[in-house]
Order: C-alpha cells, then sequence, then structure tokens
C-alpha cells in the first residue's frame, strides 16, 4: 500500500479526461494584459512606459519587495496601455497591455529544444537566474521561488520535494510535463536540490499517474549516468487522495513529520515545489528564459476540445475559449484551477496569469449548489477535513462572530480544500463561512503580532 | 450565453445527501421489517403502517402549519423514525398507542427542539419510553412468533422479562433459563419486532458499514463494554447473573447498539467521544438490567448518555494537524 | 405521629438556618467592591449591549465612563443626548450634546436599474460574496444584497425591500449605532445627522469608476460629472474619485443640486414638498444669468469709464 497522509481527505472522481491530450502551443493572442500582481506579495513595479517596444522575455515589471518577483513581458509587440483592469474575479488591477507585434525575443535566451544537463555550481549565480526569470511557485500558491530558496539562518532543509500529485480532479497539466518534460523536470529538480544544498529528494506522484512515474524513474536512471548531480533523486508513488498537493498534507505523506501550526515547512526540514516550478526553474537557469508561458489544461465534460495548451502569460481568457471552439452551450461555471479550490470566473475578459493552471467548464447539474439543510451532526465534515479541525463547529461560531473561540478551535489551520463542504450531505455552506472566520481570525493574530513586536522594540 | 455561475469553492460536491444517508438506513431495516412482518403477522404490518404514515404526516403538518417553513419530510428522517418506533413497539400495540407513541416521537422529542439536527433526545427512543411508563400493560404485553398465517397468538414473557420475574421469586438463573443461543441469533426470541431477529439486524448494520454511511466504533464499543462487564458479574455468580453471550442477543441490545445509538444526531461527533458514549450505554443497561426494576435498560442508557453528548463534544475533538 | 412531625420541623429549620449562615459567610468572603456609580449608570443606559459606543456592552460602557476623566470619548449613539444628559448628571461631567443620526443607504441601484451580470452561488453573506468577486452586477462598489446589514441590526431597523433589493433603514427605530457600517463590506452605510426635521440630503452612490463604465453597470449611478459640485451655491459638494459626496455640516437643503442631477443619484428625504425641478432649474439659470450679467456689466464698467 503506498503512503499516504495521515488525517482526513476525500476521494473524488478522477475526471482526468484530457490525460491524453498532448501539451500543444497556443497560437498568438493579439492583445496580452500582463497583471503587475501575478504573486503572493508586494505587487510589482512597472518599468516600462506606454509606447515602449517589447520583446518576449524583456522584464517589464521590477519587483516591488523582497517578497515579490520580475514580470516579464511574453510577447514582442508595443506598450499599448499600463492601466487597472478587471481580473477573474472582477477587481481592478494594474495591467501592462501589449498590443502583439510578431514574436522576436530577447538576446541571450535559448529557445531551441537541445537539453542542457550541466548546470553552474554556484549557488548565487543559481537563485540570482531564478530570482530574474520572476520564478514563482506554480502549484498555486505562487510564492516567489527564490525566497523559498533562501531559508531564515539556523533552518535546515533535509528533503527537496518535488509535487507532481496533480491531486485535484480534472487537472492533466502537471502529469502531461512529467510525461513529456520528464528531463528538463529532473534537471530542475537536481538544480533546486544543489541551491538548497539538500542529499535527497523526492519526487512525489500519485499513482493514478503510473505512465508518469515510470517515466521520471527512466529519466532518472539514465541522469544519474551523466552526472553525479542527479544522486539522490528518487519518485514516491502516493495512494489518490484529496487534498495530497497540499503543501503540509504532502509534508506528511512523504516525510511523515506533520509541520507545528503556523510554522513552515522549513521548520521540519522540508521545502515543496511543483513540477511546473521544477521546469520553470530549469528554462531559467539552464535557457535563460524566464517564464513567459505555461501549460495549462482547458477541460470539462461538457467541453468538446479538451486541451493541454501552452499559453503565453497575459493572454485573455475569451482568447483561449475561442481558440478551442468557444464557450459550450450548457456550460455555467468556468473555473481557473480545479473544481476543488480553483477561482470561479465571472468575467472572461481577464487573462492569463503565471499561476494559472486550467480552465475548467462545468455543467448547472455538475456545479450548482443544492439548498442548504440542517445539520444532522454526522461528523463527515471532521472526518473530511485534512488539518483535524471540527468545520461544524467552527461554522457555527462564525456564524456567531466568536472569534476568541475561533482561534481556540484552530481556524488559523484552515487551508481552504474544500473536503468539508464537499462532503457536507446537508450541504451546508461551511467553508464559506469559515473562510471568512479564518480571515478575520488571521488579523487579529498579525495585528497581535505586530503589537507584541513594537512592545518589545520599546 | 447564461449567465455565468459564480461561487467559492469547492465547485463540485459528493453524491451524498441527508436523503441518501436515510435511505440507506431504511434499506439496512428492511430485513429486520420483512422478518418481524413474516412471524408476528399482520398485527405487526399495521403497528409499522400506523408508526410510519403517523411520523410522516405529523412532521409533515407541524413543518407547513405551525413552523410555516417547508416541509422537511422529503429527508426520509421521519421514516427512519417511524420505522425504529414500531420496531420497538409489541405487535400487539393498539394503533392509538402507536400513535400516541409518534406524536412524542415527532412532536415533542424532534420537532420542539428545532427539526432534525437539533434534537438532544433520539425521537423513536424518547416516544417508545414515553409508552412505556405510560401504557406499561400494552408495552409488555408479548406475543410468541406465531408467524403470518399462524393459529391463535400465545402470549409470553421475553427472556430478559423470564430472568427479570424468575429471579424476583428466588429462582437462580440455571432453574429459569434454557436458552438456545443459535435461536436466539435467528429468531423467535419473544419480544418487540425489532428484538426478533440478531442475524436481520446484523445484516442490516453491515449494509450501513459497507455504504460508509456510520462508522462502528459506537457499536463495538457497547458489545464490548456489555461483554466485559457482563463477564466479570458471571464469572462472581453465574446464578445471580447471566452471561455475556446472552446479554449480547437478548432485549434491544442489537437494535440499540446498531441503529439506535449510532443516529448521528444524538451521538457523539468524535470517534473518542463515541468510543467513550458507548462504554457508558453497555453500562448502565446492564446495571439496569441486573439490579434495576424494569428487565431491559437499552432504551433508558441511551436516553441516559443522550443528554452527556454535549458535553463529551466539548471534552473530546479530533486529532489536529500539528498540534500536539 | 406528632413526635415525627416535630422532628421533620426541627431538622429542616436547623438546616435552613445553617445554609443560611454558610452561604452569608460566601457572599461575603467573595464580595466584590465595585463602585456603586458603575450601577447607576448602567440603569439608564438603554440596556441593547449593541456595542454602537465602542464598549463590549452597557456595563462596559458604565464601567469606562465612571473611571473616565470626562465623558468626550463616550457617547451612546441608541440613547441619545437624554441617556447622556442623566449619565452627566450622576457622575458630574459635563456633555455636549450631540445632533441626532441616522443610518443611510448610499446606493440607489434597484434590481431594475442594476443589471444582474452573473448568478452568484455560494453562501447568502455580503460578506463572503465581497471576499469572492467584486459582485453579480457590473457595479463592483454598491450593495450586495445579501443583508448582512439587516442582520446586524438590533432594533429591526433594516430590513430589505425586495423589490429594489437594497436595504431600506426605518428612521423611527434606527438609533444610529453603526453596527450596520460594520458589517457592510462595501461600506456603503453612513451614519448622518438627521437634519433639521429630518430633512437632509445625501448623494446616494458610491462608484468610483468613470463615468461610461458606471453608466453601462447602473442607471442610477453618479457618474462624476460635477454639476451638483458647480450648482451648489454653499461649497458643500465635492466631486471626488469620481464620486459626489455632500457634506451635511455646509448643505443648506437648497434642493438644487438635485434638480440638475441627471441620474438621480442626490436623494432628498423628509421634505414636505415633492420637488418641482423646472421651478428650481429655472431658477437657478436666472440667478446663473443675472450673475454672467452681472460680471459682464463689472467688465463693461470700466471700459465705460474709460471711453468717458
Amino acid at each position: 500500500m503506498n503512503r499516504t497522509f495521515s488525517i482526513g481527505g476525500v476521494h473524488p472522481h478522477d475526471c482526468k479526461i484530457s490525460r491524453d491530450c498532448a501539451i500543444q502551443p497556443m497560437p498568438l493572442p493579439q492583445t496580452v494584459y500582463i497583471s503587475v500582481a501575478q504573486h503572493i506579495g508586494a505587487p510589482a513595479k512597472p518599468i516600462v512606459a506606454v509606447g515602449d517596444k517589447v520583446k518576449v522575455g524583456q522584464p517589464v515589471a521590477e519587483p516591488g519587495g523582497f517578497v515579490s518577483a520580475y514580470i516579464h513581458s511574453s510577447v514582442s509587440g508595443t506598450v499599448k496601455a499600463i492601466a487597472p483592469r478587471a481580473d477573474l474575479a472582477g477587481n481592478k488591477q494594474l495591467c501592462i497591455e501589449i498590443a502583439v507585434e510578431g514574436d522576436e525575443w530577447m538576446e541571450g535566451i535559448d529557445t531551441s529544444d537541445t537539453l542542457r544537463t550541466d548546470f553552474p555550481d554556484d549557488n548565487k549565480e543559481i537563485i540570482e537566474k531564478i530570482r530574474r526569470g520572476g520564478v514563482v511557485g506554480l502549484g498555486g500558491a505562487t510564492f516567489p521561488t527564490h525566497v523559498k530558496l533562501s531559508p531564515p539562518p539556523g533552518k535546515v532543509c533535509e528533503m527537496l520535494i518535488i509535487n507532481g500529485c496533480e491531486c485535484e480532479p480534472y487537472l492533466t497539466s502537471d502529469f502531461r510535463t512529467l510525461l513529456e518534460k520528464g528531463q528538463q523536470v529532473v534537471i530542475g529538480t537536481a538544480i533546486l536540490k544543489q541551491a538548497l544544498g539538500v542529499d535527497k529528494a523526492t519526487i512525489a506522484i500519485e499513482e493514478n499517474k503510473p505512465e508518469a512515474i515510470e517515466h521520471i524513474n527512466q529519466v532518472l536512471t539514465q541522469m544519474r549516468k551523466v552526472s553525479s548531480k542527479y544522486t539522490g533523486i528518487t519518485v514516491m508513488s502516493l495512494r489518490k487522495r484529496y487534498p495530497q498537493g497540499g503543501e503540509k498534507q504532502l509534508i506528511d505523506a512523504v516525510m511523515h513529520r506533520q509541520v507545528k501550526s503556523g510554522g513552515l515547512p522549513i521548520d521540519v526540514g522540508a521545502v515543496v515545489q511543483n513540477v511546473a516550478t521544477a521546469l520553470a526553474v530549469y528554462d531559467a537557469v539552464q535557457k535563460n528564459k524566464p517564464i513567459v508561458d505555461n501549460s495549462i489544461t482547458v477541460t470539462g465534460e461538457c467541453f468538446p476540445k479538451q486541451a493541454n495548451l501552452l499559453v503565453r502569460v497575459g493572454t485573455p481568457l475569451r482568447a483561449i475559449i475561442d481558440y478551442l471552439g468557444g464557450m459550450p452551450a450548457d456550460a455555467v461555471k468556468v473555473i481557473s484551477g480545479g473544481p476543488m479550490m480553483g477561482k470561479a470566473i465571472s468575467n472572461l475578459d481577464a487573462a492569463t496569469v503565471k499561476g494559472t493552471s486550467a480552465l475548467l467548464f462545468l455543467t448547472e447539474k455538475q456545479t450548482r449548489r443544492k439548498p442548504e439543510s440542517n445539520c444532522i451532526r454526522c461528523g463527515r465534515c471532521a472526518d473530511a477535513c485534512p488539518m483535524g479541525l471540527e468545520p461544524f463547529l467552527l461554522n457555527r461560531l462564525a456564524l456567531n462572530g466568536r472569534t476568541d473561540e475561533l482561534e481556540q478551535n484552530a481556524v488559523q489551520d484552515c487551508i481552504e480544500c474544500g473536503c468539508c463542504l464537499y462532503s457536507c450531505p446537508a450541504c451546508i455552506p461551511l467553508l464559506d463561512h469559515i473562510r471568512q472566520a479564518k480571515a478575520q481570525v488571521m488579523g487579529i493574530l498579525r495585528a497581535r503580532a505586530a503589537a507584541a513586536k513594537a512592545a518589545a522594540g520599546k | 450565453m447564461n449567465k455565468l455561475l459564480v461561487s467559492p469553492s469547492p465547485h463540485i460536491h459528493a453524491d451524498v445527501s441527508t436523503r441518501s444517508l436515510m435511505r440507506d438506513v431504511v434499506i439496512a431495516l428492511m430485513p429486520a421489517l420483512l422478518v418481524s412482518v413474516v412471524f408476528y403477522g399482520w398485527k405487526e404490518l399495521l403497528v409499522i403502517g400506523v408508526s410510519v404514515a403517523s411520523c410522516v404526516l405529523l412532521e409533515y403538518l407541524i413543518t407547513r402549519f405551525m413552523l410555516k417553513k417547508p416541509s422537511t419530510i422529503g429527508d426520509f428522517s421521519a421514516v427512519v423514525t417511524g420505522i425504529l418506533l414500531a420496531l420497538n413497539l409489541p405487535a400487539t400495540t393498539p394503533w392509538w398507542v402507536v400513535l400516541i407513541g409518534a406524536v412524542f416521537a415527532i412532536g415533542v422529542a424532534k420537532m420542539t427542539f428545532g427539526g432534525l439536527g437539533q434534537n438532544v433526545f433520539n425521537p423513536a427512543i424518547a416516544g417508545r419510553v414515553f409508552l412505556l411508563v405510560s401504557f406499561p400493560t400494552y408495552m409488555t404485553h408479548w406475543e410468541m412468533p406465531q408467524g403470518l398465517f399462524g393459529a391463535d397468538a400465545v402470549t409470553g414473557a421475553t427472556p430478559l422479562g423470564q430472568v427479570k420475574e424468575g429471579l424476583l421469586q428466588g429462582s437462580t438463573l440455571s432453574q429459569i433459563l434454557d436458552v438456545d443461543y443459535l435461536q436466539m441469533l435467528l429468531t423467535n426470541i419473544g419480544g418487540s419486532a425489532g428484538e426478533l431477529s440478531a442475524v436481520a439486524l446484523l445484516a442490516g448494520f453491515i449494509y450501513l458499514l459497507c455504504r460508509r454511511v456510520i462508522k462502528p466504533h459506537i457499536t463495538l464499543s457497547i458489545w464490548v463494554t456489555v461483554a466485559l462487564v457482563s463477564l466479570v458479574f458471571w464469572l462472581v455468580n453465574p446464578e445471580r447473573f447471566t452471561d455475556p453471550l446472552f446479554n449480547l442477543l437478548t432485549g434491544g441490545m442489537i437494535l440499540g447498539s446498531c441503529f439506535m445509538a449510532t443516529d448521528y444526531v444524538t451521538s457523539p461527533m468524535s470517534v473518542m467521544g463515541g468510543i467513550v458514549y458507548g462504554i457508558g450505554i453497555g453500562f448502565i443497561t446492564l446495571m439496569i438490567r441486573y439490579f434495576g426494576s424494569y428487565p431491559e435498560g437499552m432504551s433508558f442508557a441511551i436516553l441516559i448518555m443522550n443528554a452527556v453528548v454535549p458535553l463529551l463534544n466539548r471534552a473530546f475533538h479530533q486529532k489536529k494537524y500539528g498540534r500536539a | 405521629m406528632s413526635q415525627t412531625i416535630i422532628w421533620t420541623i426541627t431538622i429542616i429549620t436547623l438546616l435552613g438556618l445553617l445554609l443560611a449562615v454558610i452561604l452569608w459567610f460566601i457572599a461575603e468572603k467573595f464580595k466584590v467592591v465595585e463602585d456603586p456609580r458603575i450601577d447607576e449608570v448602567e440603569k439608564v443606559m438603554p440596556g441593547a449591549n449593541c456595542g454602537g459606543c465602542g464598549f463590549a456592552g452597557c456595563r462596559a460602557f458604565a464601567d469606562s465612563a465612571v473611571k473616565a476623566p470626562n465623558l468626550d470619548n463616550h457617547y451612546c449613539p441608541v440613547g441619545g443626548n437624554d441617556v447622556m444628559q442623566k449619565v452627566a448628571a450622576i457622575l458630574g461631567h459635563e456633555v455636549k450634546a450631540k445632533a441626532p443620526a441616522v443610518a443611510v443607504v448610499r446606493c440607489n441601484g434597484a434590481c431594475s436599474v442594476r443589471p444582474v451580470v452573473n448568478d452568484y452561488d455560494g453562501a447568502l453573506s455580503c460578506k463572503v460574496k465581497a471576499a469572492l468577486y467584486s459582485g453579480d452586477t457590473g457595479c463592483a462598489y454598491g450593495c450586495l444584497g445579501c443583508g448582512d446589514c439587516v442582520a446586524a441590526c438590533q432594533f429591526g431597523a433594516l430590513s430589505m425591500d425586495p423589490e429594489t433589493g437594497l436595504p431600506v433603514v426605518d428612521e423611527a427605530k434606527c438609533t444610529a449605532c453603526g453596527a450596520c457600517t460594520k458589517a457592510c463590506p462595501k461600506g456603503i452605510i453612513e451614519i448622518r445627522p438627521k437634519g433639521p426635521r429630518g430633512m437632509r440630503m445625501f448623494v446616494s452612490c458610491m462608484n468610483k469608476d468613470h463615468g461610461p463604465a458606471v453608466k453601462k453597470a447602473c442607471a442610477n449611478a453618479c457618474i462624476g460629472c460635477s454639476i451638483c459640485e458647480k450648482t451648489c451655491t454653499h461649497g458643500a459638494v465635492v466631486v471626488e474619485n469620481n464620486v459626489a459626496y455632500i457634506d451635511a455640516a455646509k448643505c443648506k437643503l437648497c434642493r438644487e443640486c438635485e434638480a440638475f442631477c441627471p441620474t438621480g443619484a442626490i436623494h432628498a428625504v423628509n421634505f414636505p414638498k415633492p420637488l418641482d425641478k423646472d421651478a428650481v432649474k429655472a431658477r437657478v439659470n436666472e440667478r446663473k444669468k443675472k450673475a454672467a450679467e452681472a460680471a459682464a456689466a463689472a467688465q463693461a464698467e470700466p471700459k465705460k469709464e474709460e471711453t468717458v
């Protein structure tokens, strides 16, 4: 029996209907809208002006702080505007609008397919290249990668975990990446491993992707012959269970260690990076190619043309949908990401960002919420919660605004995976309220920490 | 194009609802119902019919005309209460006594607390105990199973009733009892419909476990407690105290531990709480059987432990990730 | 028989006395010495425990008020000036009278004028909805219609109008405690002075987008055209971030801005007569004409002198 995490979890249907679609590049759109807030942390600051000519891979915005990232032009053309634009939730974000003219890349970017297996020994150089490449965690949180590679002093990393679980139903872009760019992912892993100074790296893949597991094992045997830098990397097959791809759950599954509440993975000696991030690291370090495109799964039972597309960052969602034959008549919900944690899109004129991993189309029957009824206290939400919380209790406390008790019952540990709402037979919108309560309690905790810091400063 | 649907995540839902869970419980109770109808005949059918019909009708009337809310009978919880109440009553119970039991179960024990999910006490047991206290003659008038087309009814006592009666008269257990355990397991114990066949009830219980409707910890905890505690007493004085197997197979033990104590609403949420709850039920049941004036104590034990559930929920929590 | 009765009575009496003594000792031992004025102040408070004053409840307010050197930071919006006078009398402080206030809803994007562009399917809570996205209409600033404010109001002063989908304030019940302003994630509810005989004017819109976009989203919205600002002779209307705001302290209730507002975003309530827009427009235009003539004359006059 394969390993998995120890608390909670659910088993949604796989629905990986696009698993056999090879990754194909999408033709360039006419205009791209590149948001300056594509990562967690401070938004980037634009360094181009309206009317400037830019090339593919040219930086258009620089980090706005330590936890921030470079943003590059994903096309060549003219900057038309730098103005707020509605994102997929209808909220205004500063965007750089670039009209596409041809496809001219920056000098120094290797656009060929040749595999480069040897990488520099200097870690500083590697981290700087990753920073310059605007690499962020592509597993969903979009946390700047170079920050994660600089562990705080005193903390030692023991294992690098490459997250290839893709535990969300429908998504297949990581699976396709593992199959088609397995060598690049492995090289990226080796680079990350060296930069972190760890001996061990584990590529964790769920057992429902046997082809990927086999392929990566083959690649590893091959690469170990090339250089000693590739020793210490192993593949681990994990039991299929959602939310295995959650950072804390994955560490529990792979290392049997649990990150303390409020702590970081590095506290238990782990750093987790996504498969797509490993590929981006390879591109940035070996090819000088920053993140200008990412692979996006376009899927859903009602969507006629399943695809895994390589899409330039900032492509309008509507352009992707039109390219694949337009909006299906019976689709009512379009989701950016998977069905468990993805965001429902209210504005199809929004553009993709680095972290966009999928466009999922669901029908009324698949996604419409059923009317809420009384809690029957079956405890299914508590059984499903991978953090061991009691959603029924948190929901009740949240509705009554009892912040003290919410904090005692660890609402701040919630990872918003959606298992509680998914498994509730009474269809109570548990997570909706718990998410609000979590935000409120996190605010209180931050204020308290700030006050404590100020008091210590005096 | 349609208007886009927007909601917070998650966007899909497991194929489970209150209705589907309750339907599974009804399915699980079917073997026991069938056996009871076959053995007790049309009288039992009448009891079941009146019980289910009055429970459903009452819930409908109360939600629609007293609470002025949409009716909740579609979730089948009233059907479950009706069946459980029927299984707790002797087949000879007059229809109007069944009706009063249903009124108490649904009207008092369930709806006054706010309907499904809000009640503190298991409605079916509350109904049964209300009848037991109010109409003891009807509730202790047992008829030996005669079959659907059987001859004239023969009245008799339940094994537990025989024990209590005999001990009060100063006899010893070996003089009173002559039980065949295999027969007890299969059918033919005098008693209420739900006490009839342990096998039919266990089949339903296994169905619920397979469908993952309930978890086994509460039931197992009751069984282990009953077995261990009665073993101790039995070893001390086998002429005064009944043996573990007898205690596990008689009375409402199987029905109570598999279907009543595991009721979602009135049992603790955490596994640890459930185990403590089960220990309490098992212990109290045995104490009533051994020392109380009633021959059977399962219903009282469950009701008493129902009252403790809020405290157990407070005391026992899930194991949290990353917290000691 | 009689002995049993006597014994029973004796034992019960003794037991009662014994327990009374124990209770008295316990009460003495755990007595909390408290300023008696706290109780007095609490007695005159409304007792709603709404938190509108910024304290946890009426007792917390009383406790703090008794300890405070003056009542500058203590004001009970529910009880208003009457209650504050009583509190001041108990504590021997001065208290300044505050103008009575009321909650106003600064959104008039009714369902009929603000088309719904997507279908919200989450929990019926404005907070949840606001955290998720900009809302199910084209306007990212307006009322979300889930009624968080109604739920927050302890005085039953708010209700959702099923026709417009907007909250309605019952002025008679509103105590201006401010619970609704905190509950609204869009911040569209404002506590404003009630005004003379309840007459007041306000801009019922908060949309900060540019005119054309606003117009597309909602027919009743303030489009930031600044006509009101130019019309106002008291300097009470200011347009900032594409949305007008009327300063209640400066407003003279002349209703001229209301007459000129092209979208009807300026609301005037509790005025005895409906506004005769044409008459006001004529009056203002006349005044402007005169002013223009006067200006022209003023400009012309020096010239005359020159010619003379």
